[in-house]
């Protein structure tokens, strides 16, 4: 991700990331790669955790600047807690959604940021949210976003089914994570993902070296 | 208060153009080839494939394009880019290339012809905007694929994509492409993610033109949209 360009204006502003999430029977799993780079020419961070935890069984990742990500990331945490403690019960992710489409939607002059907002509640199950760059609101299965994902459409259209296995949908998501960061010079270092059931939250952590290698031309 | 109101509104990317809605953009757009081509190299010849949708602004000028081009016998390119820059560096390429051909009573190198494209790309690189893919058979190195991007430089690759769509599937690519691959396995392959960058690509759609370059020849098919693979709709 990048340090925001005030000038925003400017057509692209550069999010120089790769975030997917992808639901499987039981759960979902949400990841990021780990770079976060000045210009596109330094890396200013190479072990950056774009994947926030915004509730106990909600998280969220960003694509775009690094200052948005986290000023929003923060209201949208206190915003649900709140919520939480007075519907007496653990919030619900379409409410985490909304909560950063209102933000997205109220700001967007000023902001240039799409966030996909995984989780598990007890109504829905598992889900998956994308609040696009306006503010709009979509429940999808599968969705990937950032500057990597423009290369990975392809693989994920066609690797993606709807009921995996944990196992099946880690897998996915780390060659998905991978084959992005092999060709995005902004997206890379290690893939960070969350894997959130009724039961839990899991963090596994693939370093760069252990990622899966494809043919190399 | 005009002004405030003004001010007020986003800008979010395109400017305004003050013709806006009451004349098509298609009447001032140039044509483009927005596309997906793509050229695989397998022991024995090549496989090359494209999208055929020839877009002026948000009209599809023509739906059918043939977007492969012979050179030669054994030789095609793939255009991407501006649809006049192509045709006019591909009609200058097919005559040099015959030329030389003749005056050295032999069918021509594939790297030859590649070399070409690449010198009037790279000669006229301010003026052009071209993404060619030249892919061919020669007896001195078999099937082989070069890729002469915008700007004009040249190389050599096994597997190559191009155009605006090539983007959304440098992913699967990378993953389903192994060295080594069969004539039938390159073409399954070849239709496959040309039809994931069609759905994902505005300017790339239509049906997928394929050809077959080998030593016997030129072989060429059409797939038509229905007849696409389909992947999972999500």
């Amino acid at each position: 991700m990048e340090k925001h360009c005030m000038d925003s204006q400017v057509k692209g502003v550069s999010t120089g990331t790769t975030i997917l999430a992808a639901i499987f029977d039981g759960g979902v799993v949400i990841g990021s790669d780990s770079r976060a780079s000045i210009g596109g020419e330094y890396v200013s961070s190479k072990t950056i955790n774009k994947v926030i935890q915004v509730h106990d069984r909600i998280f969220c990742c960003m694509a775009g600047s690094l200052a948005d990500a986290q000023a929003v990331t923060k209201a949208a945490k206190f915003h649900l807690s709140f919520h939480s403690v007075q519907m007496e019960s653990p919030p619900l992710v379409i409410a985490a959604a909304s909560v950063l489409k209102e933000l997205c939607y109220k700001n967007k002059e000023e902001l240039q940021a799409g966030f996909i907002t995984a989780g598990w509640d007890m109504k829905k199950g598992p889900q998956v949210y994308v609040v696009a760059l306006g503010g709009m609101l979509v429940r999808q299965p599968v969705t990937i976003g950032g500057s990597g994902s423009t290369f990975i459409y392809g693989y994920v259209d066609a690797k993606y089914k709807p009921s995996m296995t944990k196992e099946e949908c880690l897998q996915f998501a780390t060659n998905a994570l991978a084959l992005a960061m092999g060709r995005d010079n902004v997206s890379g270092g290690v893939a960070n993902l969350v894997v959130i059931t009724e039961t839990g939250v899991e963090h596994v952590v693939v370093p760069g070296d252990k990622l899966p290698r494809f043919h190399d031309e | 208060m005009a002004a405030a109101v003004a001010t007020m509104m986003p800008n979010l990317g395109q400017q305004i153009s003050s013709k806006n809605d009451m004349i098509p953009d298609w009447t001032s757009q140039e044509v483009s080839t927005g596309t997906t081509i793509m050229a695989v190299e397998y022991d024995g010849g090549v496989v090359i494939g494209a999208d055929s949708r020839t877009t002026t602004g948000a009209y599809i000028a023509n739906r059918v394009t043939d977007k492969l081009t012979p050179i030669h016998d054994r030789i095609f390119c793939c255009r991407s880019g501006s649809a006049a820059d192509t045709q006019a560096i591909a009609d200058v390429v097919t005559y040099q290339l015959g030329f030389h051909s003749i005056e050295l009573d032999e069918p021509p190198l594939v790297e030859t012809a590649a070399n070409l494209f690449r010198a009037s790309c790279y000669r006229y690189r301010e003026e052009l905007t071209a993404g060619i893919l030249v892919a061919g058979w020669d007896r001195r190195k078999g099937g082989q694929v070069y890729c002469v991007p915008i700007g004009g430089m040249l190389v050599r690759q096994p597997v190559s994509v191009g155009g605006s769509g090539s983007t959304y599937i440098y992913g699967f690519m990378d993953s389903n492409y192994k060295p080594g691959l069969t004539k039938e396995q390159c073409l399954e392959l070849t239709a496959a993610a040309l039809s994931l960058a069609m759905e994902r690509d505005g300017s790339s759609g239509g049906v997928v033109r394929l050809a077959t370059i080998s030593e016997d020849g030129v072989e060429r098919r059409v797939i038509l949209g229905n007849q696409l693979p389909k992947f999972s709709t999500h």
